[in-house]
């Protein structure tokens, strides 16, 4: 039986689980007037409960089981093998099973198959086929045993209602477990690839290196084959784009926010509002030939009229758009911390005659300061991460320096480069996007905590 | 303005010719004021004052003075426009988008709705206490430093830092504050923080003090030291209070006005309104049989 056939077996299961958990109760209440206790839940949860048991062991099983699996068809695999083969090295038995499972999967082969792979495949689904047969055959025997244990318990003076929520809340518990563990899966991942680099290229090169030309050879006797880690220009890039953006649209951002909240009427608010926000909706990439098609032969022009140097492609151009694209994350988030700013702080300021401009400078804005940071917080990470207007309009050129009408690049798209095209899975070249990656990690974790001692800080203060 | 003595000495004289308004004002509104709503020592005066919320007429055709020297108590159900009234006073409504108020409202016989009027600045002389203590986010002193220096009443740190310190003591919060004026005033406890906001209001020398419950917020202790403060802010201001107790209305003020859904019922002496009212509404009020 297929995965997906057993699970609908199961679904169907849990329904019939919850209606007569709940029918169980319900005949229970009617027979309840007739002199017999009242039962201490609603019928609904006593089917909840009764659902629970049955499908949550039953779940259990079906993932432990599909946990299992590969490492017993590995073994029944092996075993099929011709005893020459299994004295193979891990890695070449691995490729070997690989093999063996792209022939049963179907998946892309080089002519006919060698027959000692054939047989291994045979041997591969046979196994694999009783393994599915006895999965399925428990996964229901277990369901069905936790139902029947689960609907005895109906009975009045059962807390179903209690036992209910305490499984939702391990419901939550258990969601934020994935995202914390996805969190920490991904960061120790990136640390341990990152290490791996460090090994090849020495910590303090890469953090305070100057010249960044990551050319590895692919072969022994290429020319130009030692790379430059040096990430400073990287570091220095990515502080120039986000500075400009930042520049740009924290001001805008936050002027709009206190227009929208402040001044402007109910209905222009609900219209200028969303069209505000669709500004982020609008796909970066189309930002980025904005960025590099018009904004950039623009400065360039206006540059040369001017008597600057701009080159086409510069760090002026891509932050300006991206600081455009990251108004919406500003003024969005600052507008709505200033509007709970309670209205009692406002009548108190217009009460002692100050005008409009010296209640939102001196009372709305200290007092939405924690929320304003937090905006500017996001939208700099934002800016930090935001990667295809750069590569469209600020080149790829690791230039090291301040002067904002040249090109330069950023951490996230000196990713993006060592990543694309074929690439060897352990040299310093690809290991080292793993570095650049752990920075920026490390980089937006120190944005967010700061973000929130100074968010805790006011609170304190003005609680 | 359609009374048009002016002179205090006047108004004393009609008052005691004729004790009830004119009947012509409130004949559109279909009711009449009981009592004599003129003050000695007029300082405002609001003469067939209407006010909507949109569709909602919250205050209807009500024509009342604010004297000098004294307090006058507005009293009455919840949502029979008391706050409404007093916000008017200090044009605070026009921050409401769907407020509109009609009819004459006067300062010193100058008119608070007229176009050159300068709100801004009417507030200044008409403040307000909240219901709720609203102390800003910012030191002890400088919330309040805050009024003083919007309108640039000091010219130096010396000067300014007397101006906080008479108005806390004028608050009686002084000797409890005095050490910890850099603290944030949001961190006092509620009747501090209300005296704060009292302080805060006189800082800025106003002619007239409107207070909406000042009082609703605070335990007997603190609710009977504002009750003294008031007492003794009157001898310099005139003052408006909105309370929903009885008790506190005899305490503290001299002139009491009883609305009832949008309308003045009845205005007088507060002695004579809680020992001998002359409405039907007013007596079943402040007997407890109603609200
Ligand atoms: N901002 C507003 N927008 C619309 N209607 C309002 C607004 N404020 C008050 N009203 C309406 O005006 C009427 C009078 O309200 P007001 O707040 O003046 O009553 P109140 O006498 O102060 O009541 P309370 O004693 O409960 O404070 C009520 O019907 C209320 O619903
Ligand atoms: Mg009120």
């Amino acid at each position: 039986m297929a995965s997906s056939t057993l699970l609908i077996a199961l679904i169907g299961l849990t329904a019939f689980a919850y209606f007569l958990g709940r029918q169980r109760a319900i005949v229970g209440v009617v027979a309840a007037k007739k002199g017999t206790r009242p039962f201490h839940s609603l019928p609904g949860y006593y089917g909840g409960y009764v659902a629970l048991w049955c499908v949550l062991p039953a779940l259990a099983l079906f993932a432990i089981w599909h946990a299992v699996e590969p490492v017993v068809l590995r073994a029944a695999v092996v075993d099929a093998l011709p005893a020459d083969m299994q004295q193979l090295s891990e890695g070449r038995l691995g490729l070997v099973f690989n093999d063996v499972r792209n022939l049963v999967e179907g998946g892309v082969q080089l002519g006919e198959p060698d027959p000692t792979i054939a047989a291994a495949a045979e041997r591969y689904s046979e196994v694999r086929q009783t393994s599915r047969r006895l999965l399925a055959g428990t996964v229901l025997v277990l369901g069905v045993a936790t139902l029947g244990w689960a609907v005895r318990r109906v009975r009045p003076d059962f807390r179903a209602r209690n036992r209910v929520e305490k499984s939702i809340e391990y419901l939550f518990v258990a969601a934020s477990t994935v995202a914390i563990l996805t969190t920490i899966g991904i960061f120790v991942s990136v640390l341990f690839e990152a290490l791996r680099f460090f090994q090849q290229v020495s910590p303090f090169e890469f953090l305070f290196g100057l010249n960044w030309s990551p050319q590895t050879a692919i072969r022994e006797d290429q020319v130009g084959s030692s790379g430059a880690f040096g990430a400073i220009p990287l570091f220095t890039g990515t502080l120039l784009i986000s500075g400009i953006a930042m520049a740009v649209a924290a001001p805008v951002g936050l002027m709009s926010a206190i227009y929208l909240s402040e001044y402007a009427s109910r209905r222009v608010r609900a219209w200028v509002k969303p069209l505000l926000e669709l500004l982020a909706g609008i796909p970066t990439v189309v930002y980025g030939y904005f960025a590099a098609l018009t904004v950039g032969p623009f400065l360039r022009g206006l540059g040369d009229s001017l008597g600057f140097e701009v080159a086409s492609e510069s760090a002026l151009g891509a932050g300006l758009v991206m600081g455009i694209m990251i108004i919406p994350f500003v003024s969005s988030l600052s507008d709505d911390v200033i509007n709970a700013v309670p209205q009692a702080l406002r009548d108190g300021s217009y009460g002692l005659g100050a005008t409009q401009s010296e209640t939102i400078r001196q009372v709305i804005l200290p007092a939405a300061l924690p929320g304003i940071v937090g905006a500017l917080l996001l939208a700099v990470s934002r800016a930090i991460g935001e990667t295809m207007i750069v590569v469209m309009a600020a080149g790829l050129a690791a230039n090291l320096t301040a002067n904002p009408f040249e090109a330069v690049t950023t951490v996230t798209v000196q990713i993006v480069t060592l990543l694309v095209g074929d690439q060897e899975f352990d040299s310093a070249k690809t290991l080292a996007a793993f570095a650049l990656g752990l920075v920026l990690f490390l980089v937006t974790l120190a944005l967010n905590v700061i973000a929130l001692r100074v968010v805790r800080h006011y609170r304190e203060q003005y609680d | 303005m359609s009374q048009p003595s002016s002179t205090p000495a006047a108004d004393a004289a009609d008052a005691a010719a004729s004790a009830a308004p004119p009947a012509d004002q409130q004949a559109q509104a279909g009711y009449r004021t009981v009592g004599d709503y003129r003050a000695e020592k007029p300082v405002m005066r609001a003469r067939n004052v209407d006010v909507f919320y949109g569709e909602n007429h919250a205050i209807q055709s009500v024509s009342l003075d604010i004297g000098l020297n004294e307090v006058i108590a507005l009293i009455g159900p919840s949502g029979c426009g008391k706050s409404t009234f007093l916000r008017c006073l200090n044009r605070m409504n026009d921050t409401i988008e769907s407020a509109r108020v009609t009819g004459d409202i006067t300062l010193y016989d100058e008119d608070i709705y007229a176009k050159q009027m300068d709100v801004v600045m009417l507030r200044a002389r008409v403040g307000m206490v909240f219901q709720k203590p609203n102390p800003f986010p910012k030191s002890v002193y400088d919330n309040v430093a805050y009024g003083p220096r919007i309108h640039g009443l000091a010219r130096d740190r010396a000067e300014l830092d007397k101006i906080v310190q008479t108005s806390l003591e004028r608050a009686g919060l002084w000797s409890e504050v005095k050490d910890r004026l850099e603290e944030p005033g949001t961190g006092l406890s509620g009747g501090q923080q209300q005296r704060l906001c009292i302080a805060r209001t006189i800082a800025v020398s106003p002619e007239v003090i409107l207070m909406d419950e000042p009082c609703s917020a605070l335990d007997p202790i603190a609710t009977a030291r504002i009750e003294d403060l008031i007492d003794e802010l009157k001898r310099q201001y005139a003052i408006v209070i909105v309370t929903h107790s009885m008790q506190q209305a005899a305490r503290v003020s001299q002139r009491t006005a009883y609305f009832h859904l949008g309308k003045l019922i009845e205005v007088g002496d507060t002695d004579e309104i809680f020992t001998n009212p002359r409405h039907k509404l007013t007596e079943d009020y402040i007997t407890g049989r109603f609200g």
